[in-house]
């Protein structure tokens, strides 16, 4: 295709396209992250008209400062307790995450996705919303299942295909589903949960409950349609819904530019929407609590839905399917300037006197131990990749309720299948 | 009862009957329909049990889901078939794959409804029928009335089902059934037998097919309008056709079909959709695997041609009496 440039006096036009601040073998500089103080940004009350609260979006809500003190309006007060629980469900999602990896390295298992850095963004919201209430989480909110006690054994189970997997083997390890637990089924197919969540909600709001949804969502996916699709509707029929985006800044080996990331914030969404919209340290525990809560008494309160970007860090690559030093500076999680959630709210403990370097160790060991115990637990019931854990009969239930006439034949097909295997 | 009354009146009966159904979609509420098949519906039972949606097919099954998974059963509009699309993702990845992917944990006993089909002078978009595309996703049943008995019939039955199900409308046939004899004057419901619906609560299950007309010498499978232009056919002709109306295409009711190419020993498959991958395609090769020793012809299929569906050239594009009526010959002669 020829230009018709020439025929014309004026500038040749270029497309932009978005670069990250540093590639391999670059170092890597946050310097331009902008970071305000810890307890600088104003609380409004629930009941704020979202136009009056434009600027949030742009800034970043924090409550621990440099030194682990929690400062500002936005400090939920915690009681010591709950902030234990809150570390030490932090601690198990890293040492989980840490244990599974290594069993899919062992080929115990396909694949897995941990959350290292991440672990604030679903533990402290658990803990903020009400145990019945619906979460809608992507794949990288395992912490929400730890935060609300569901066994250690149950999700290994999951994560092998084995016979105790509940799923039948039919999900891609990590693609949880606990309707007791409020964890809606994971799905591989990024933001559909999205606008799911706001009909759990909208479902919720027109038989008169009491219950609200919280969805997540990462950075990379609010560029699908479906992220427009959910808040649209989210904000026409004001629905008890919390939407949070956990902006990690990279999808794969796209930044968050690529998303669209690069000349606003996520959080800023929201003001075209006309909700409010929150941007918070997803590295602070106490700040992602604390606005958690802000949205969840909102949309308890009939007073709608609430944008949350939750602006943290993808410490490791994508998956294990995935090498992060192929596209980003080795080692950047480490030099991210929000830090690292857990040794936040540690230090944070630790400055009330309610925690200290002894008792973190004891926690971290007891984790190990717990987790281990699971492992051998699980792995009674198999792994993947050992003698099939599933009937050949099973793969053709559950498509419907009952089984149709041309899924019995497929059946019996299959089974013929495996018959002559064995033979 | 007219088509549109029909179905009308199934959304009332149900609504009436189960206080978890809500009725959702573009210009459904208030309005009622630009189809009129949910007039009265908002007045009847509330704003938040039939409301109006913002225009975003791929929002609307994604809420009705969410809707769904909490507990409701959701009865959703999509304007056009043709403007499904949007809404392919949820339909596809999602719906047709909750009670699987939960092992039975989340099931999703919703309703995609959709006015489809051509005829109409709808031109490309609004004339389709993407029946197809959805027969090749599981999990997901595909119902297609061709009357307003059925129809009511087929849809209370859809809403119970624990499944979604995807419920397309030919809405050529919406006020009066069409036979494809374009240039004649169209004739209302009133003067159809299967217009003598019941005001209550009735079903017709889904999964099984009607024998619309009984013969001998040639079995010919339609649904929708198509029913109305075999059955024409036939007459015109004196062709002693025995006319299948699947009523749901999956699960397709198998026995209905081979008890009676069976019996005629010919089959001509007759859909508007395009032919390429069309449902057709599955049909004759059903026909194959399981009628092969008693089939004396090759089976026959009359679709609609592998275009985008035109406006000017809409009796070329539509399968009516003649090329029906060249293959029922084909069929007979070979």
């Amino acid at each position: 295709m020829t230009s018709s440039n020439e025929r014309r006096n004026r500038p040749a036009l270029s497309l932009h396209v978005p670069e990250p601040d540093a590639r391999p073998g670059e170092e890597v500089d946050f310097s331009g992250v902008a970071i305000p103080a810890a307890g600088s940004v104003a609380r409004p009350d629930i009941n704020v008209a979202p136009a009056d609260i434009r600027d949030l979006p742009y800034t970043l809500i924090r409550v621990l400062d440099d030194d682990g003190k929690a400062v500002g309006p936005w400090d939920p007060r915690l009681d010591a307790d709950t902030l234990r629980r809150m570390l030490r469900d932090m601690a198990m999602v890293r040492v989980y995450d840490e244990r599974m990896f290594r069993a899919q390295r062992q080929g115990k298992t396909s694949f897995y996705m941990k959350s290292l850095g991440e672990e604030a963004v679903a533990v402290a919201a658990a803990h903020a919303l009400d145990r019945d209430d619906m979460c809608f989480p992507t794949y990288r909110q395992q912490g929400l299942l730890i935060a609300r006690d569901y066994p250690l054994t149950e999700m290994m189970c999951q994560v092998y295909s084995n016979a105790g997997d509940k799923l039948k083997g039919r999900q891609l390890p990590i693609m949880y589903s606990d309707r007791e637990k409020g964890f809606f089924t994971i799905s591989g197919n990024l933001g559909t949960q999205y606008p799911q969540a706001v009909g759990w909600a909208m479902g919720s709001a027109i038989k008169g409950d009491s219950r609200i949804a919280a969805a997540w969502i990462g950075d990379g996916a609010t560029a699908e349609g479906d992220f427009h699709n959910a808040v649209t509707f989210a904000g026409v029929y004001r629905a008890p819904v919390v939407l949070n985006v956990v902006n990690n800044q990279w999808a794969i080996s796209s930044f968050s530019g690529i998303a669209g990331g690069e000349l606003t914030t996520f959080a800023a969404r929201a003001v075209g929407y006309g909700i409010p919209g929150l941007r918070v340290d997803g590295n602070d525990p106490l700040a992602v609590y604390a606005a958690t809560r802000w949205a969840a008494d909102r949309a308890r309160s009939n007073l709608g839905p609430t944008l949350i970007e939750l602006f943290t860090y993808r410490v490791e690559g994508h998956s294990t399917s995935d090498d992060p030093s192929a596209y980003r500076p080795q080692g950047a999680g480490a030099k991210w300037p929000l830090g690292d959630p857990l040794m936040r709210l540690k230090a944070h403990l630790i400055g009330l006197g309610e925690w200290d370097e002894e008792r973190h160790q004891q926690l971290l060991d007891q984790l190990g131990e717990e987790v281990k115990a699971a492992q051998k637990e699980s792995e009674k019931l198999g792994t993947l990749g050992g003698e099939a854990a599933q009937s050949v009969e099973s793969m053709f239930d559950d498509v419907f309720a009952e089984l149709p006439w041309h899924l019995q034949e497929q059946r019996e097909q299959a089974l013929a299948e495996a018959e002559a295997k064995r033979k | 009862m007219n088509m549109i009354e029909a179905l009308n009146s199934a959304h009332d009966v149900m609504m009436g009957r189960d206080p978890d159904i809500v009725v959702m979609g573009e210009d459904v509420g208030y309005f009622g329909g630009v189809f009129r098949v949910t007039a009265g519906l908002q007045k009847k039972y509330g704003k938040t049990r039939a409301f109006d949606t913002p225009i975003a097919e791929g929002g609307i099954a994604g809420t009705a889901i969410g809707m769904a998974a909490y507990g409701l059963k959701p009865v959703v509009e999509m304007q056009f078939a043709d403007y499904i699309y949007p809404a392919f993702d949820q339909i596809v990845s999602e719906a047709g794959r909750m009670r699987y992917r939960t092992a039975g944990e989340w099931t999703l006993p919703m309703v995609f409804r959709s006015p489809y089909g051509g005829g109409i002078f709808g031109g490309q978009t609004h004339s389709q029928s993407p029946e197809a595309l959805f027969a090749h996703v599981c999990g997901i049943k595909t119902v297609i009335p061709s009357n307003p008995y059925d129809a009511k019939g087929l849809l209370i039955a859809a809403i119970e089902d624990p499944d979604p199900v995807i419920f397309f409308e030919p809405k050529r046939i919406y006020n009066g059934p069409f036979d494809g004899f374009h240039e004649r004057p169209v004739t209302p419901w009133a003067k159809h037998p299967a217009a003598e619906v019941p005001e209550g609560y009735y079903t017709v299950p889904l999964g099984k097919a009607a024998v619309a007309r009984e013969g001998n010498d040639v079995t010919i499978l339609a649904y929708g309008t198509m029913v109305h232009v075999a059955l024409a056919t036939a007459e015109e002709q004196g062709i002693d056709a025995e006319v299948i109306d699947l009523r749901t295409i999956v699960p397709v009711d198998i026995d209905t079909i081979e008890a009676s190419v069976k019996k005629t020993g010919r089959c001509v498959i007759i859909h508007e959709a395009t032919r390429t991958g069309g449902f057709g395609a599955e049909l004759a090769a059903l026909v194959q695997e399981r009628c092969f020793y008693h089939l004396e012809a090759p089976v026959q299929r009359v679709t609609g041609y592998d275009t985008p569906y035109p406006h000017s050239l809409e009796w070329t594009y539509f399968p009516g009496p003649t090329r029906l009526g060249i293959a029922l010959k084909k069929a007979l002669e070979d």
